[in-house]
């Protein structure tokens, strides 16, 4: 060996394989303005959509007449439902088994309905001749409390439903009624409440708010009509689903589709669902034989396209005077608003809402769901959380606080007193599911530790105490929150999309001369896939990262795989890209050996290459096996270095965290202000730290924005009051608070490479943290619960109401 | 087409003198990128709030949605596109959000670093608090921006040839 071999560490680094922070490939291209959005295509001919929309929640629509708009200069064509039908698309199936119209056949159910699309030579001209489109209404009455929906005088919404008693998940009880889910034994359930020391029961909302990615949903449609192909470039965090729905909907031959979804301005669930401008721009162009672009403005966005949320829990809870929890019942009312377009796997209407017995060892939970209509924006997407989750996150860990408080014990010291413990893991829960892994205590001690979480008890107690001395006007708020999610849906056992399982995949190819070109089934948009899942194939295969190439989003050149959305890429794809890897590994142990003259067990795998045991000079590179599968294949062997795998997972994963708000709040004025924010999350093995702290920080910086004030709320005529980023709080560098991150290691037990996915959990644990700061500050004022969101006037009104305003 | 007059527009972008014909209600943002191509700068929100069109127009920062192409007319505008080294190299504020991960789905980067760009040049050495207010006016759905201002102190500390020093978390 000279001075010039490097050493192992060398080696091992120069991979830039799982664990390290490798610096993103996206950025070289992103931070030069040189990323390949939608809005950035232009094609020759190319012709401009837009949607004539409905200023009513609910209306008849008697009359549509284009003939002025069709006057004016650069106007193409105006569609409405009647031109839909005849290519029978004027409605569209939904994820959730319902049916949505795509422009208004007759009526519509929520204000800014699209009622009818116009396409002209540019953006401007399509804004004026929608002025000019003549739409009569007749109004009708509005239902926009949910808590109405099922009255027997509330109107019908959806006279297409006439008569129709059964819906895509069982029996319905009402003409406003979509479904009823209930998991867990109920008798056994009512058994431990009956026998209880201490009951607790809250009705703890969710309000309705909205992903908002920065960049909105848009797409650019493509008819070849000479060759009957399709083309769409789209912002779609789930490529293939969008065509192989493209295709049952307009029949064209799936292999005749080519959907494209390139650099996409953040998700966040906003971008799972087919919406009516994608079936209106196919069609358009389809009609017109030339490409048709729609871009959906802001407003647009946040009052049409996937609202998440609007789930009314009531939350009850049995326990012994020890604190021991026994039995968890909770009743959810879920507003899907004028059709249910949720995106779930088809066979959970209320997603994995079923994981709210939480990080608790309930023996028993009997949980009920029931969906309505209302004259609001159909869904809900998962904003940044897996199915449900963050609804369940919050809602069992705002009841844990109030069954502290009834028991007077420390909100800490009771989730401790009944986490699942490490030996009971693979745990079954009582509500189904069998949690894979888990060290709560482990997490819980070190997030307590870290913070003085005893020390900052006892200055709130200070505080307490100087605010009932009339010495000061601020109290203090130890928001306390322990989340377990439910992530990578899902084994094909119970998740499906439109009877697609929920598998995901990766193909690696190897080239002659060592470098990689690799592409998988999920799309990302903003979670830096060039660069992680590079690091995983590194690792696998010992080729470094910087000769990987990724790509995603080209269902001509993809495998097939369900997309990104619900932490899925890394629990699902992230196993079929190490799976793949390994299939090579496999591979060229064989070349290698042939290579060596020795048996394939004779040799080691040692960082980038394999090694004869106890000769670690006689090796061959990842980089020589490559040139060798192709130039000299041991005999009888194929050539060629390339995997295929399609990876249905065995079980969900279950990350885990711990998190710490602590809040000061001015009483006179409602200002809360986040003094420390400590988040310590168990995602299992960690592939990118840099990148893992970065999506743990936006996804906090969300649910502060979500707890503390952003909303998508309706007057009660049904306009909609939070469709502009005037209304709507996303939250400025100023009012963001400093994020403190930590960690705890507890590998996947099923997952190749021991991963759980991460990018959801601070939404989902974040919420809670901030909303139990904000209640645990006014608890000793005698609340019990102050309904989200969080923002300064609801909070001075809270002082008010409790009597602190003097 | 339309049968709106077309006026003359002339401004120098990223040192180019460009000359066209617009309508007059043309928005600045559409004629950088549809016009001239530049589509670094991006449009959110098309109100002002988020700030992902943002370009510098004679040294100060101007989100391009809601001005008009003629009211940049002989105006001396840099995009991102511009940013660059003349070398070609990134500039300290493009490699300091590489290297701080100031970035995650790069919708609003362009923006953010063509702000932070004229706010280095309003205040070469801000602090934390000055940073945050200098990049209130441009949202970011991704990072919780924590990144993003060490991004700025990174660029901050190169451009002064100071020393880097990464607040402890």
């Amino acid at each position: 060996m000279n001075d010039m071999t490097p050493t192992r560490e060398q080696r091992e680094a120069a991979l830039e394989g799982m664990g390290c922070k490798r610096k993103r490939v996206e950025d070289i291209r992103f931070t030069q303005g040189k990323g390949n959005y939608v809005d950035d295509l232009k094609l020759p001919g190319m012709l401009f959509g837009d949607f004539v929309r409905s200023p009513y929640a609910h209306a008849k629509v008697t009359r549509i007449d284009a003939s002025e708009a069709l006057k004016l200069p650069g106007v193409i064509a105006v569609l409405t439902a009647e031109d839909l039908k005849g290519v029978n698309l004027a409605w569209m199936p939904t994820l959730a088994g319902d049916v949505q119209m795509v422009l208004a056949d007759g009526k519509v159910l929520y204000q800014n309905q699209e009622v009818a699309f116009v396409v002209a030579e540019n953006r401007y001209i399509a804004d004026d001749a929608i002025q000019l489109v003549e739409v009569e209404y007749e109004e009708l009455p509005v239902l926009v409390d949910p808590f109405k929906s099922m009255d027997a005088d509330a109107p019908v919404l959806r006279p297409d439903l006439d008569g129709k008693t059964e819906g895509a998940h069982g029996p319905r009880k009402h003409h406003n009624h979509i479904f009823t889910w209930e998991v867990g034994d109920k008798d056994e359930t009512s058994r431990a409440f009956a026998e209880a020391d201490v009951t607790i029961k809250e009705m703890i909302s969710y309000h309705r708010t909205h992903p908002s990615p920065l960049e909105t949903c848009q797409c650019v449609a493509s008819m070849d009509k000479v060759n009957g192909e399709l083309t769409v470039w789209g912002t779609f965090q789930a490529p293939h689903v969008i065509r192989t729905v493209a295709s049952l909907l307009s029949t064209i031959p799936e292999h005749k589709i080519h959907v494209i979804a390139p650099d996409i301005g953040g998700g966040f669930g906003n971008k799972v669902g087919a919406y009516p401008g994608y079936i209106c721009s196919i069609v358009a162009s389809i009609v017109t034989g030339v490409p048709i672009k729609w871009v959906e403005d802001r407003m647009e966005n946040l009052s049409t396209t996937s609202f998440a949320r609007d789930y009314h829990m009531t939350a009850q809870i049995a326990a012994k005077n020890d604190g021991t929890v026994t039995g968890l019942k909770v009743h959810v009312l879920a507003d899907h608003g004028g059709f249910d377009a949720c995106a779930d796997p088809s066979k959970w209407p209320a997603g994995f809402f079923n994981i709210v017995t939480g990080s608790y060892d309930f023996p028993a939970a009997h949980l009920e769901v029931d969906g309505v209509y209302t004259n609001k924006a159909p869904g809900g997407v998962a904003y940044r959380c897996s199915f449900r989750v963050t609804e369940a996150a919050y809602c069992i860990e705002r009841a844990m606080d109030i069954l502290a408080q009834k028991l007077s014990m420390d909100p800490a010291d009771l989730r401790i007193k009944n986490f699942v413990k490490p030996e009971q893991f693979p745990y079954q829960s009582a509500l189904g599911w069998e949690y894979d892994s888990g060290d709560y205590h482990t997490a819980m001690h070190k997030a307590m530790d870290t913070i003085g979480y005893r020390e900052l008890r006892a200055e709130q107690k200070a505080k307490q105490e100087a605010f009932r001395r009339g010495e000061t006007r601020e109290i203090m708020g130890i928001g306390v929150s322990f989340f377990t999610e439910i992530v990578g849906a899902g084994p094909s056992k119970n998740c499906d999309i439109l009877g697609v399982a929920m598998f995901d995949s990766a193909e690696i190819r190897v080239h002659p001369t060592g470098s990689v070109i690799s592409r998988m089934g999920t799309k990302s948009q903003g979670q830096g896939h060039e660069t992680t899942w590079a690091q995983i194939i590194a690792t696998e295969i010992g080729i470094p990262a910087a000769d990987i190439m990724v790509e995603e989003g080209n269902t001509d050149t993809a495998p097939y795989g369900l997309g990104t959305y619900g932490s899925r890429s890394t629990p699902v794809a992230g196993a079929a890209i190490a799976l793949a890897a390994r299939k090579i590994r496999n591979k060229a142990q064989m070349i290698a050996a042939h290579m060596l003259e020795v048996s394939e067990y004779d040799l080691d795998w040692d960082i980038d290459g394999f090694q004869v045991k106890g000769n670690p000079q006689a090796r061959k590179s990842m980089k020589e096996i490559a040139w060798a599968a192709y130039h000299a294949p041991p005999p009888g062997m194929e050539p060629g270095l390339e995997a295929v795998s399609y990876y249905d997972p065995p079980n969900m994963t279950y990350p885990f965290g711990a998190y710490f708000c602590v809040m000061d709040i001015d009483v006179d004025t409602g200002v809360a202000k986040t003094r420390r924010f400590y988040a310590l999350d168990d995602c299992g093995t960690r592939i990118n730290p840099m990148i893992i702290e970065g999506q743990v920080h936006g996804g906090l910086t969300e649910a502060f924005a979500i707890a503390m004030g952003q909303e998508i709320r309706y007057d009660e005529i049904g306009n909609v009051m939070g469709a502009s980023f005037m209304d709507f709080f996303i939250p400025t560098a100023v009012e963001t608070p400093h994020w403190e991150t930590d960690h705890t290691v507890t590998p996947s037990p099923h997952h190749p490479i021991g991963a759980k996915g991460v990018g959801e959990s601070p939404n989902v644990g974040g919420v809670p943290a901030f909303s139990n700061a904000v209640n645990d500050a006014f608890q000793f004022l005698g609340s019990t619960h102050i309904q989200m969101p969080h923002d300064a006037w609801r909070i001075w009104q809270a002082a008010k109401d409790l009597g602190a305003h003097g | 087409m339309s049968d709106i007059e077309q006026i003359p527009v002339t401004m120098t972008v990223n040192g180019k003198k460009v000359q066209r014909f617009v309508e007059p209600r043309t928005l600045l943002i559409h004629f950088l990128r549809e016009d001239l191509n530049l589509t670094g700068p991006h449009i959110g929100c098309e109100t002002s709030h988020c700030g992902a069109c943002t370009v510098e127009m004679n040294g100060m920062s101007v989100k391009s949605c809601t001005l008009f192409a003629v009211q940049a007319n002989d105006a001396e505008l840099t995009t991102i596109e511009g940013m660059a080294n003349a070398d070609g190299t990134l500039s300290a504020l493009q490699e300091g959000f590489r290297q701080m991960h100031g970035l995650q789905c790069g919708f609003c980067t362009p923006g953010m670093i063509t702000r932070a760009h004229t706010l280095l040049q309003e205040n070469p050495n801000p602090t934390e608090d000055e940073i945050r207010m200098g990049i209130s006016g441009n949202l970011c759905r991704c990072t919780g921006y924590q990144n993003i201002v060490k991004a700025i102190q990174y660029a901050a500390a190169k451009l002064n040839g100071t020393d880097f020093q990464e607040a402890a978390e």
